[in-house]
C-alpha cells in the first residue's frame, strides 16, 4: 500500500474503540483528512463486547450505530482495520507512523454472506467471547462488526480448509496469497485512543481464576449474559452448567493493589452494581447477588445507580476484600474466606459463581512510543508531547460517557495542531 | 489544612505509634480492607487480627492494644505481608507493638510466646551464644516444678536424638560455650540498648 493516502495535515487515530471512533469523527465532520488504525478486524473496541451500558442499561448497539453512521456519511475518514500501529516518531506537524498490517485474506468483494463460514471445520477460541467458546476459522467477529467483512484465521491458510472457504465463496472475495505489510505514513498529529485491557486475573494467585472453572471475570460474564454469547444469554456455571444464581462479585480484583494495579480502575464499582441487575433479570426474586467491597465507588451521577441497587432486596454488600477462594469439589460452589471489616466477623461462604470485578490495564505497552510520551505510574499516557494527545482509556480508567468526552477534546486539540501547520505552509 | 480541621482524626496514641514502634508509622496508611486479617493463619484463635489492631489504634485504645496477646500470637509467617494492597509491613508492626507493649510492662503477665522470646534472650546476652541445653530446661521448668519434671520426660526422645546428632551438649550444663569477648559483647549490647531507648522515647 502506497503511503500517499496521508498528508502532514492529515490526523492519525491510533485504535477504533468508542473513543478513537469519537476522535476520529469530530475532526472529520470539522473537515480534517483523518486516518483510523485499529488492530483488530472490526471497529467498536471492548464497549462492543459489553451487554449493556449503565447507567441508563441500554444495549451497547445504539451508541455504536450511530457512530457507524456518521462513519459510513463522512468521506474524511479512512479506516484501516487489522492494522497496528507498533511506532511512531517524528514531532508535532511531521510524525512517521508504522503500521503492521496482518492479511484478512478476504478483501472489498467480500458480501458477509457466511458461506466460507459453512465450508470450513476448524474451530478457534473465540476472542470477543474471551474464549469463552469456539468460533470457526472463517468468521465475522461480532454481529455489530465494521466493517462487516468475513476474516480467515492465519491458521487455516495453506491447509484444505483454506481451499475449501476459498471454493465456496461466490464472488472471489477469498485471496489466500495476502502477506502481512509494513506501512508508513506521514501524518501531522496523532490521537492515542488505544484503550484498556482486562488485568490478568490468574496474577491473583489466592483468587485461584487459574484453577477454578467457576471463578469468572466480569469481562466474561458480560458475555454471558448477552443473548449474542457463549451460553445465550443464560447465566450458567462453567464447571458444571448449573443456573448460577447465587453469584458473588469481587472488587478491586487487581485494582488499588501495589502488588498488582495500583490504580482504582474507577468503572468496576458500577460495572459489578450493573451486573446485579442481570442476576435479577434472569432469576427474578431467586437470584442472589453479594459484592464483597473495600468502599463502593460510584462517582457523582451514578450515586443514583448505586442507592437503587441498594434498594434492591436480592443484592447484599459485604465490606471485605476477599482473601481467598477455594472450589469445592463435590458441589462445584466456590467459597469465599475472609473478614467482614463491619464487625470482624470471619466468613466461609459458599457461592454458584464468583465474578472477579477485574481491573483496567492500558493496552499501550509494547509499542515503540517516543520518548516525549509520558506515562505514569500505571502505564496511562500523563503526556503525550506536542502534536499527539490520548483519549478515552488511553488517558485512565474511564466509563464510555467521560471516554467520549475526552475523546472529543483530544480531537480538538488535535485540529489546533493541523491548523497552525495548514497554516505555517501557506506562508 | 489547619490542625484543627485534622484533630478529629488523629490522636494521641497514633501518634505515639509512629513515633516509638518499629514501622509505625506505617499504620495510617491502612485501608481496612480486611486481606489481613482473613489471610492469617491463626483464623479465629486470636483476639484481634492485625487489620482491627490498626483500627484500634487510629481509634485511640491505647490500654486495650498494649495489653493484648494479639501481637504475640502472630508467628511470622508473611502472609498477610505478601498480601496486603497497601503494601504495609505487618508482621514487623505487630512485632513492633508487642516490643514496646513489654517495655512499657503492659503485655499480658504469662503469655506464652513472650515468656520464651525473654527467656531465650536473658540466656543469649549472658555469653553471646545460645546454651541449648540450659535454654530447654528454663522453657520446661517456667510453669513450676512439676509441671517442668512432665515436659522434660515427653521431650526425653527429642533430646536423645538431638544429643545423637551432636546438636545438644550436656557438658553445657556447666557453663557452655561462650563469645571471645565478652566486654566487647556487653559494651555492644549496652550501646544497642541506648539507641533503641532514644528510638522508642525510653531515653533517660
Ligand atoms: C466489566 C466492565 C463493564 C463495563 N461496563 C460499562 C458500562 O456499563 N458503561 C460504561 O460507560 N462503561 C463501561 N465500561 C467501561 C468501557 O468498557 C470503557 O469506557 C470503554 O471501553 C473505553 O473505550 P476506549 O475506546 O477508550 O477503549 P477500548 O474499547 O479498549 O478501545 C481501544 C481500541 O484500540 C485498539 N488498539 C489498541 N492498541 C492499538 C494499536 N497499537 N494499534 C491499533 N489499534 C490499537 C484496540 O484493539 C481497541 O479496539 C465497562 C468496563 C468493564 C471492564
Ligand atoms: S468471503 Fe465470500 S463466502 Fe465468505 S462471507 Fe465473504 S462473500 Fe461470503
Ligand atoms: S471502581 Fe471500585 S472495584 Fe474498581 S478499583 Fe475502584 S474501588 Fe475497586
Ligand atoms: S491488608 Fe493492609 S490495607 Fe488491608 S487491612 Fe490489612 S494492613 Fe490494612
Ligand atoms: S505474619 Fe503474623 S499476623 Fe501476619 S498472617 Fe502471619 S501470623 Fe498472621
Amino acid at each position: 500500500m502506497s503511503a500517499s493516502i496521508a498528508t502532514n495535515q492529515t490526523i492519525l487515530v491510533v485504535g477504533g474503540g468508542i473513543s478513537g471512533m469519537t476522535a476520529a469523527l469530530e475532526a472529520a465532520e470539522c473537515g480534517k483528512q483523518v486516518i483510523l488504525a485499529e488492530k483488530l478486524p472490526t471497529l467498536g473496541g471492548r464497549t462492543a463486547l459489553l451487554y449493556r451500558y449503565f447507567p441508563k442499561m441500554c444495549h451497547p448497539v445504539c451508541g455504536l450505530e450511530i457512530n457507524l453512521r456518521r462513519l459510513k456519511g463522512n468521506r474524511n475518514v479512512r479506516v484501516l482495520t487489522m492494522a497496528e500501529v507498533s511506532a511512531i516518531s517524528g514531532t508535532r506537524g511531521d510524525y512517521t507512523a508504522t503500521l503492521k498490517i496482518a492479511p484478512r485474506y478476504v478483501n472489498e468483494k467480500c458480501t458477509g454472506c457466511g458461506d466460507c463460514g459453512k465450508a470450513v471445520t476448524a474451530e478457534i477460541p473465540n476472542p470477543f467471547n474471551y474464549g469463552l467458546d469456539k468460533m470457526k476459522a472463517a468468521y465475522l467477529p461480532h454481529g455489530m462488526a465494521y466493517p462487516q467483512r468475513y476474516v480467515l484465521d492465519p491458521s487455516i491458510v495453506g491447509t484444505p480448509d483454506g481451499e475449501a472457504a476459498k471454493a465456496a465463496c461466490k464472488v472471489g472475495a477469498i485471496d489466500l496469497g495476502m502477506q502481512e505489510e509494513t506501512i508508513e505514513l506521514k501524518v501531522g498529529a496523532v490521537v492515542w485512543a488505544t484503550g484498556w485491557k482486562p488485568y490478568d486475573a490468574a496474577k491473583i494467585q489466592p483468587y485461584g481464576y487459574d484453577r477454578f472453572a467457576n471463578v469468572i471475570t466480569s469481562v466474561e460474564f458480560e458475555r454471558m449474559c448477552d443473548p449474542h454469547g457463549p451460553t445465550g444469554g443464560k447465566i450458567l456455571r462453567p464447571s458444571d452448567g448449573k443456573e448460577a444464581k447465587n453469584v458473588a462479585f469481587i472488587q478491586c480484583a487487581g485494582s488499588r493493589d501495589e502488588n498488582h494495579l495500583r490504580h482504582c480502575s474507577r468503572i468496576c464499582c458500577m460495572a459489578s452494581l450493573k451486573q446485579t441487575q442481570y442476576v435479577r433479570e434472569a432469576w427474578g426474586d431467586e437470584g442472589k447477588s453479594t459484592i464483597y467491597y473495600i468502599d463502593i465507588r460510584a462517582i457523582d451521577r451514578f450515586e443514583d445507580f448505586y442507592q437503587m441497587v441498594q434498594r434492591d432486596s436480592t443484592v447484599s454488600f459485604i465490606k471485605s476484600k476477599v482473601a481467598k477462594i477455594v472450589q469445592d469439589e463435590k458441589t462445584g460452589d466456590v467459597v469465599l474466606h475472609g473478614v467482614d471489616t463491619e464487625g470482624y466477623k470471619r466468613y466461609a461462604t459458599p457461592h454458584d459463581l464468583a465474578v472477579l470485578a477485574v481491573g483496567m490495564e492500558p493496552s499501550i505497552k509494547g509499542v515503540s512510543l517516543p520518548a516525549d510520551i509520558v506515562l505514569d505510574s500505571s502505564g496511562f499516557i500523563e503526556t503525550a508531547g506536542d502534536g499527539m494527545f490520548s483519549a478515552g482509556c488511553a488517558t485512565n480508567a474511564l466509563d464510555v460517557n467521560r471516554a467520549v468526552q475526552n475523546a472529543t477534546a483530544a480531537s480538538l486539540r488535535a485540529i489546533q495542531v493541523i491548523n497552525k501547520t495548514a497554516s505555517m505552509e501557506k506562508a | 489544612m489547619s490542625e484543627q480541621a485534622t484533630a478529629r482524626y488523629t490522636n494521641d496514641f497514633l501518634r505515639e505509634v509512629e513515633k516509638n514502634v518499629e514501622e509505625g508509622h506505617w499504620v495510617k496508611m491502612c485501608m481496612q480492607c480486611g486481606v489481613c486479617a482473613g489471610s492469617c493463619p491463626l483464623g479465629s484463635a486470636w483476639a484481634h487480627p492485625p487489620q482491627e489492631i490498626f483500627m484500634m489504634i487510629r481509634a485511640g485504645k491505647r490500654e486495650e492494644v498494649l495489653t493484648s496477646d494479639s501481637m504475640w500470637m502472630c508467628t511470622s509467617c508473611y502472609n498477610c505481608m505478601v498480601r496486603c494492597p497497601r503494601q504495609l509491613p505487618i508482621t514487623h508492626i505487630m512485632h513492633g507493638l508487642a516490643n514496646y507493649a513489654h517495655r512499657l510492662g503492659l503485655s499480658p503477665k504469662g503469655q506464652p510466646t513472650q515468656a520464651t522470646a525473654t527467656l531465650f534472650w536473658n540466656n543469649l546476652i549472658k555469653k553471646g551464644r545460645v546454651n541449648e541445653l540450659t535454654f530447654s530446661l528454663a522453657l520446661y521448668f517456667k510453669d513450676g516444678f512439676v509441671q517442668g519434671i512432665k515436659n522434660a520426660l515427653n521431650m526425653q526422645a527429642v533430646g536423645f536424638g538431638l544429643m545423637k546428632a551432636k546438636r545438644l551438649n550436656p557438658m553445657e550444663i556447666l557453663g557452655g560455650h561462650a563469645v571471645k569477648d565478652q566486654a566487647g559483647l556487653k559494651a555492644m549490647i549496652a550501646k544497642a540498648r541506648e539507641i533503641e531507648d532514644r528510638k522508642k522515647g525510653f531515653a533517660k
